[in-house]
């Protein structure tokens, strides 16, 4: 049931995430590429997991490297989409 | 309450707000705020996500969350506004690299069901594909290799090969899921390859497409990391940025009229032979241009990638604002695949303080283009070959262009009489109506705008 359960939320979301980006504007493309690339980082989240293992295995250590990858991924990503769009200034003054 | 139904609460509030965030990145007015309401979300999913249960070491969590802070950080600050495909390319590796690290760690999980062991193999397969494929296209883009297409006889029986390698090796890895088996060292190698050899057969000028379909790759990695262990804020979120990925690939494919397919799979510009060009060209001074644009009362820019190679948006501005002074209705012409990745010229003139206003898109700009006193071309190609209308024979034929050709005068910007990155030759110089401006594209607007004062 775990199984239909995960798969009935991925076919939702991905009708969800087309419907959300099918109208963006060309101007903004590079915006929303960092930006959802960042949120691709969501793979942190998953990274703890193994990171905060008690015992000394492989599998911490490799939780360990996925958590600053993601997080790399994170920071990097949202910061750098900031920086981006407070570029983005319209003729009459506000953004 | 029970801590893991709240931590579950969270996740759906942070899904909610990743949805918003997406919705408000749509329009230039709300996507600053946007993206701030996404990376509240992050902060609340990974915050609930520490408190799963098994955590309960946080010095490596805390180690690892600081370098990935300092790196990102740093790169984010530093990077030079014309070196963000190359940053993007580097980000979208990095999720990769933790979403196939997270399936390998999966593996060591007691008891794995075939039905987890196939998602784990599936994270590690695409995860292993976005970080080498980026890889790739970070050292194409930066120009470390070259960033010509590089196809050889057997490619294809090779990429089979490594596809039924991967087939085989995944089923026995997912008969028994152990990270010891050798199987599983097959099945990262394999992938790491497959993502090399899927980029480097496509050329520099298509990289718009590989960059947004590498982003939908780390999504659906992240996603297929969700399914190995089993949480639901990973789905969701990953499939919001896979689906976001292939839209815009598919922009960028349209934009080229050319299928996904074709992009991927055929070593572009190699194939067919187009009519050589010939005639004579017409060069002209900083000068003359200036008595021309002086003179001229609808003036519009036509960018290209060559504009962020020579770092001259900010001159190309000022230039901009001179005519505007003059009387002149000034606008910038942005093709969907100028430059090397989605809406590039759009971020480079956005830091060089164009309003958006004064942005126009080709399907804009194409009806009124005839009512265009000047075209300035600087460093686009390609995306204003008149061949792609005409000549059936040429490569890019089908593409639709900006048709600068019909605009009274066009001035192109140009080091030399090199071809595009396509290879191919522009009719577009010998036109009766094009004046070349011959020299680094910088210098030569910094000289007409020195004519102007």
């Amino acid at each position: 049931m775990e199984i239909v359960f995960l798969t009935f939320i991925l076919v939702l979301s991905v009708f969800l995430g087309f419907e959300l980006i099918s109208k963006v504007p060309a101007t903004l493309h590079t915006p929303l590429m960092s930006g959802a690339n960042a949120i691709s980082g969501i793979t942190l989240a998953g990274a703890f997991l193994s990171a905060g293992l008690m015992d000394d295995s492989l599998a911490k250590y490799l939780g360990t490297a996925a958590v600053a990858f993601a997080t790399v991924n994170v920071v990097g990503g949202y910061l750098v989409t900031d920086r981006m769009l407070a570029m983005f200034k319209s003729k009459k003054g506000g953004a | 309450m029970d801590i893991h139904i709240l931590a579950n609460l969270s996740y759906i509030v942070a899904a909610a707000l990743f949805i918003f965030g997406l919705k408000q990145l749509g329009s230039p007015a709300t996507a600053r705020r946007g993206n701030l309401l996404s990376s509240l979300a992050m902060l609340i999913a990974v915050v609930a996500g520490l408190t799963a249960e098994g955590i309960v070491d946080f010095k490596l969590i805390g180690l690892g969350m600081l370098i990935g802070t300092i790196i990102g950080a740093l790169a984010a600050r530093l990077v030079a506004m014309t070196s963000m495909p190359e940053m993007v390319a580097l980000f979208n590796g990095s999720g990769g690299a933790a979403s196939l690290l997270v399936g390998w760690a999966a593996l060591y999980g007691a008891d794995v069901s075939v039905f987890t062991a196939v998602t784990i193999i599936l994270a590690i397969l695409i995860g292993g594909i976005t970080l080498t494929g980026s890889l790739v296209a970070y050292g194409k883009l930066s120009e470390i290799v070259g960033s010509g297409a590089v196809v050889f006889s057997g490619q294809r029986i090779v990429n089979s090969m490594i596809l039924i390698g991967l087939l085989y090796s995944g089923y026995m890895l997912s008969m028994d899921p152990n990270p010891e088996s050798v199987w599983f060292w097959v099945v990262l190698g394999l992938s790491l390859l497959l993502g090399i050899m899927a980029v480097i057969p496509i050329g520099g000028a298509d990289m718009p497409v590989v960059i947004s379909l590498l982003n939908s790759y780390s999504g659906i990695a992240a996603c297929a990391a969700g399914f190995a262990i089993n949480n639901n804020i990973l789905i969701v979120a990953g499939a919001l940025v896979g689906a976001s990925g292939i839209i815009l690939t598919n922009i960028m494919c349209k934009a080229m009229n050319r299928s996904l397919a074709n992009v991927l799979f055929s070593g572009f510009g190699a194939v067919k032979q187009a009519k050589a060009v010939e005639g004579e060209v017409k060069p002209i001074s900083p000068q003359d241009a200036y008595y021309i644009l002086e003179a001229a009362s609808n003036v519009c820019f036509v960018p290209g990638y060559g504009m962020a190679v020579a770092q001259a948006q900010h001159v190309v501005k000022e230039l901009g604002e001179l005519l505007e002074k003059n009387g002149a209705e000034v606008s910038y012409a942005v093709h969907p695949v100028a430059g090397r990745m989605p809406g590039h010229m759009n971020v480079l003139l956005a830091e060089a303080d164009v309003p958006y206003e004064q942005l126009v898109e080709m399907d804009e700009i194409n009806p009124r283009i005839e009512n265009v006193d000047v075209a300035i071309v600087i460093g686009a190609n390609d995306v204003v070959n008149p061949s792609a209308r005409e000549d059936e024979g040429s490569p890019i034929y089908g593409m639709p262009i900006i048709n600068v050709d019909k605009a009274r005068t066009v001035f192109v910007l140009k080091r030399s009489m090199a071809s595009g990155f396509s290879g191919v030759d522009n009719p577009l110089f010998f036109c009766e109506n094009t004046r070349m401006l011959f020299g680094d594209a910088k210098e030569s607007i910094s000289a007409v705008i020195t004519e102007f004062k």
